[in-house]
């Protein structure tokens, strides 16, 4: 009897939330295939695929989902680096530090695109402060329809402060697992340091490395808000075509479309970081 | 009315055979201690017979009651862990009466008992404190008080001692003894500490590696080692061990031979091996020569190595033996109380 | 200047330097949002301010749907909250406490949800509560923040119950409790700080959450769907006010969990 209840025990604790997740995820999964897939009268079709695909918005949403993402994540790993060596180096106040570099984990990227358009709109502090320190003499249109570069740094910039965040919270997680031993190197700056850190650091911190960039890869396919606050319309990305294809123009089936994109996309990256870094599962779960 | 018995327990952990075996039968109200080295299954025992954890063979009795799958709490036992499993969020008091506040003991009678509790270890100037305001040993002792006051008929207890620092130790010792001899509670008391089991043992069963290698009264044991293993875990310095083989009426090993005067038919032509215990050696005019290598002077006696032939042998001497480093020596060994073992299994050969 | 000092300088000149590009929109967006409303188009704008108001925070609160959206999402969160503990933390006690069959895979599961496109989830269950008459509802909001938050709540509740000494319920139960008895006196008491940052945690989720609580929504708006929902027409001080009202809680919230920070994205 207790034999049997002990054994059954952990399978009852994980069945809620394994009922749930199922419930919620995979049900939700196989009916966007099926919005996706299936035609209003029934039967397969690819016509909500071939609609997808001549939207004017969609190439102009592909290729600006992939600028973002090709810009936004390496400028993350870097500065999440910098970020976790530095509080790695355990100085006096590096707990501080710590905190405040991991605000902006608490931080939608609605709340960090409207932040960012506090600097960047016409009238706001960026100009201002160019223009008071004589740099400029008219505000500068960063936000204009007319200024691609413009909107894209604008979104890079907000985008790479918002989610710097978790990146650093993986690496700094990473780092501990790291024997003390290696960092005990007089100064951080030294050149012994330098090399200790290119040659023996990096090397032993490659999991969490790979783990940030496939989870920053894959969010990054989801950005939409920020872009959203800071451009508007004015620079289509996937997730915002969902978004905009279900809430504006109630169209179910092309927004569980562009979901079922997203989603493939996310299993193409996540394979396809596994294959090219030579990823085993157990480095993948840590 | 509550002895333990327990048959042919295994467990297994994973591959590892934790507990290979094991039968026992411990008496209502014997001290019985578990020694041995670690990791050979002390704990994992005490918390088969706690409920804690599922045997894969075998059962356990307690009374008359077969308790192998029962709930730890419906078996009538009282535990103190290894690490204290102090509860961090509430008082010494707290504590103590936790046990019986779970049994629905009144509350005026669970402030008695817990203050009588408190009185015995010395904690009752700490009864408001939280386990992290104490120092280790004051903990330990708390884990004891709060198996002390369930008065269960069984007591398990998991090196209760082993934080105390030596005089501490010595003193909680003759405490828990006393406590024994007032109230004779079954008691398992697990220890690695030989002097600790000899002291406050009824019995003591000596385990290795999952099974049991002998149980038996403190000082047989230590005369009558069932094996070599045995032999060496018991005692300070440990039994000594001469391998070599029994020709013509003399034990002989490599660099030395000892005279028997009295034959062993039985041994003759064996490959085996001399156990004596360092008392049982004295240094005389003749005997098997051998070489000083240390002496060392511990207070009421004298500790000398010697080499016989190429093995090391522990002397124990009198304070004045006046024996020096390199100086050669002859060593007689109490033929009464040398043992013999099989120098393949270690096992002890009967006499 | 020796090389240490100069190594020490380095350090915390970097150290803040970083901090400033942290907290510099934190400071621009609440000085906007305390910009008198006459001030708002004014150029160029002083990057210290001279005039101090709570008429634009005044016109966002007053703003029609505001309060209720504020309320809305104070509810979502609470309800996301206890879903999400109330499953979260049985699977997160399973993972410190058992060696079972299956483990593996289910850690694969929860790193996977950990990664799962929010519109993957939100379309399709948009469609499904329409037709089970669950749309534009609070709970199926918070249903859908509990799947995205529940990865998190178990891995933090996983890491909180590692730290109770498993020997401490045992002992709870030599003296007379059952299992449930010795976790619900011993182990939940001794997890509790760790569960509220689960629960805080939770809350920041829920809270910053856009898309499923635009796409579930039409009238029942969280606050999050309701200044997405007018980013198009409302005015500047409007959304300055609404991002700052966004910002501010979840900032104080991470203060307060930030011992557990690491485990979130950090762990297993
Ligand atoms: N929960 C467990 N899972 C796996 N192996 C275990 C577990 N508990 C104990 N073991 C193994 O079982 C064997 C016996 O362990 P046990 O704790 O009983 O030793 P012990 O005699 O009490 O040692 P010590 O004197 O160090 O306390 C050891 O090899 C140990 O590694
Ligand atoms: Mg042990």
């Amino acid at each position: 009897m207790r034999a049997r209840a002990e054994h059954v025990l952990p399978f009852t604790l994980l069945l809620p939330s394994v009922a749930f997740l199922a419930l919620l995820i995979v049900i939700p999964m196989f009916q966007a295939l099926l919005l996706a897939f299936v035609a209003e009268k029934g039967g397969f079709t690819l016509e909500h695929f071939q609609q997808m695909f001549g939207d004017v918005n969609f190439g102009d949403a592909w290729r600006n989902t992939l600028l973002l993402l090709l810009l936004i994540v390496p400028l993350q790993l870097v500065l999440a680096l910098a970020m976790a060596l530095l509080v790695n180096s355990r100085f006096r106040g590096y707990g501080f530090f710590l905190y405040i570099y991991a605000i902006p984990l608490a931080i939608s990227d609605l709340a960090a695109g409207i932040l960012w358009l506090a600097v960047f709109t016409e009238r706001g502090y960026l100009n201002s402060a160019l223009q008071s320190a004589g740099v400029i003499q008219q505000p500068i249109l960063f936000l204009s329809f007319e200024n691609f570069p413009g909107i894209l740094s604008a979104i890079v910039i907000a985008e790479s402060w918002r989610a710097t965040a978790i990146v650093l919270l993986i690496l700094v997680a990473g780092l501990q697992l790291i024997p003390r031993d290696y960092f005990e190197a007089a100064d951080l700056f030294g050149a012994d340091r330098i090399r200790r850190t290119i040659h023996v650091v990096l090397p032993l911190l490659r999991p969490s490395l790979q783990s940030a960039l496939i989870i920053r890869t894959i969010f990054a396919f989801q950005t939409f808000a920020v872009v959203f606050a800071l451009a508007g319309r004015n620079m289509p990305v996937l997730a915002g075509e969902a978004y905009v294809w279900y809430a504006g123009n109630r169209n179910e089936h092309l927004a569980a479309t562009y979901a079922v994109l997203l989603l493939g996309l996310t299993a193409c990256v996540t394979v396809i970081y596994l294959r090219v870094l030579g990823l085993r599962e157990a480095e993948v779960q840590r | 009315m509550s002895g333990i018995g327990i048959q042919n327990a295994t467990k297994l952990f994973g591959k590892t055979q934790a507990l290979k075996g094991i039968s026992i039968d411990i008496r209502d109200g014997e001290f019985m201690v578990l020694l041995g080295p670690s990791g050979c299954g002390k704990t994992t025992l005490l918390r088969c017979v706690a409920g804690l954890e599922r045997l894969d063979g075998g059962n356990v009795r307690i009374g008359e009651r077969d308790v192998t799958d029962l709930a730890p709490r419906h078996r009538n036992i009282a535990m103190v862990f290894q690490s204290y499993a102090v509860f961090p969020h509430m008082t010494v008091a707290g504590n103590i009466g936790f046990g019986l506040r779970m049994h629905r003991v009144p509350k005026a009678q669970v402030d008695t008992r817990v203050r009588e509790g408190a009185e015995l270890l010395g904690l009752s100037p700490f009864l408001e404190r939280y386990p992290a305001q104490l120092s280790g040993g004051q903990r330990q002792r708390v884990a004891v008080a709060r198996a002390l006051v369930m008065d269960a008929p069984v007591l398990l207890m998991d090196e209760p001692l082993s934080n105390l620092d030596a005089l501490l130790r010595l003193q909680a010792r003759a405490d828990l003894k006393r406590l024994h001899k007032e109230v004779k509670r079954t008691t398992i008391y697990v220890t690695h500490d030989q002097v600790e089991a000899m002291s406050m043992g009824d019995r003591i069963a000596v385990m290795r590696e999952g099974s049991i290698e002998q149980i038996g009264a403190p000082m047989d044991i230590y005369d009558n080692p069932a094996s070599q293993f045995v032999g060496g875990f018991i005692g300070s310095p440990p039994m000594n061990f001469l391998r070599g083989a029994v020709r013509d009426g003399n034990f002989a090993g490599e660099g030395f031979s000892v005279p028997m005067s009295r034959p062993r038919v039985d041994l003759q032509g064996r490959e085996i091996v001399l156990g004596v215990r360092a008392e049982h050696i004295t240094i005389g005019a003749d005997g098997v020569p051998a070489r000083v290598l240390v002496v060392e002077p511990l207070g009421s006696h004298a500790l000398v190595t010697a080499l016989v032939g190429k093995t090391a042998v522990k002397v124990q001497a009198p304070i004045d033996v006046g024996v020096r480093p390199d100086q050669a020596i002859n060593l007689r060994f109490d033929e009464a109380t040398v043992r013999w073992m099989d120098a393949g299994t270690g096992a002890a050969v009967q006499h | 200047m020796n090389a240490r000092v100069l190594d020490r300088t380095l350090i915390y000149g970097i150290a803040v330097l970083l901090a400033v590009w942290v907290l510099i929109p934190f400071y621009i967006i609440a000085i906007s949002a305390f910009t008198p409303q006459a001030k708002i188009f004014d150029y160029p704008k002083p990057l210290i301010p001279t005039t101090f108001s709570t008429e634009t925070m005044q016109f966002f609160v007053d703003a029609r749907g505001v309060i209720p959206s504020v309320l809305n999402s104070v509810l979502v969160a609470v309800f996301t909250i206890v879903f999400g503990l109330a499953l979260g933390t049985p699977a997160g006690y399973a993972l410190a406490r058992f060696h079972f069959r299956g483990r593996e895979a289910f850690q694969v599961i929860v790193l996977a949800t950990k990664m799962f496109p929010i519109a993957i989830l939100s379309i399709p269950l948009a469609v499904t509560f329409l037709q089970l008459g669950l749309y534009d509802n609070l709970v199926s909001v918070a249903l859908v923040h509990t799947a995205m938050a529940l990865p998190f709540i178990i891995l933090v509740t996983g890491g909180v119950f590692v730290a109770v000494s498993h020997e401490l319920e045992e002992a709870a139960q030599t003296l007379g409790c059952s299992r449930w008895g010795a976790f619900l006196r011993v182990a939940l008491p001794l997890a509790l700080p760790g569960l509220a940052a689960a629960a805080i945690f939770t809350f920041v989720v829920s809270w910053n959450e856009v898309f499923a609580a635009t796409i579930l929504t039409l009238r029942t708006r969280t606050l999050p769907a309701q200044v997405l929902a007018g980013l198009g027409t409302s005015p500047l001080g409007f959304k300055f006010a609404g991002g700052l009202f966004m910002a501010l809680p979840a900032v104080v919230f991470i203060f307060m969990i930030r011992r557990y920070l690491i485990n979130l994205w950090g762990s297993r």
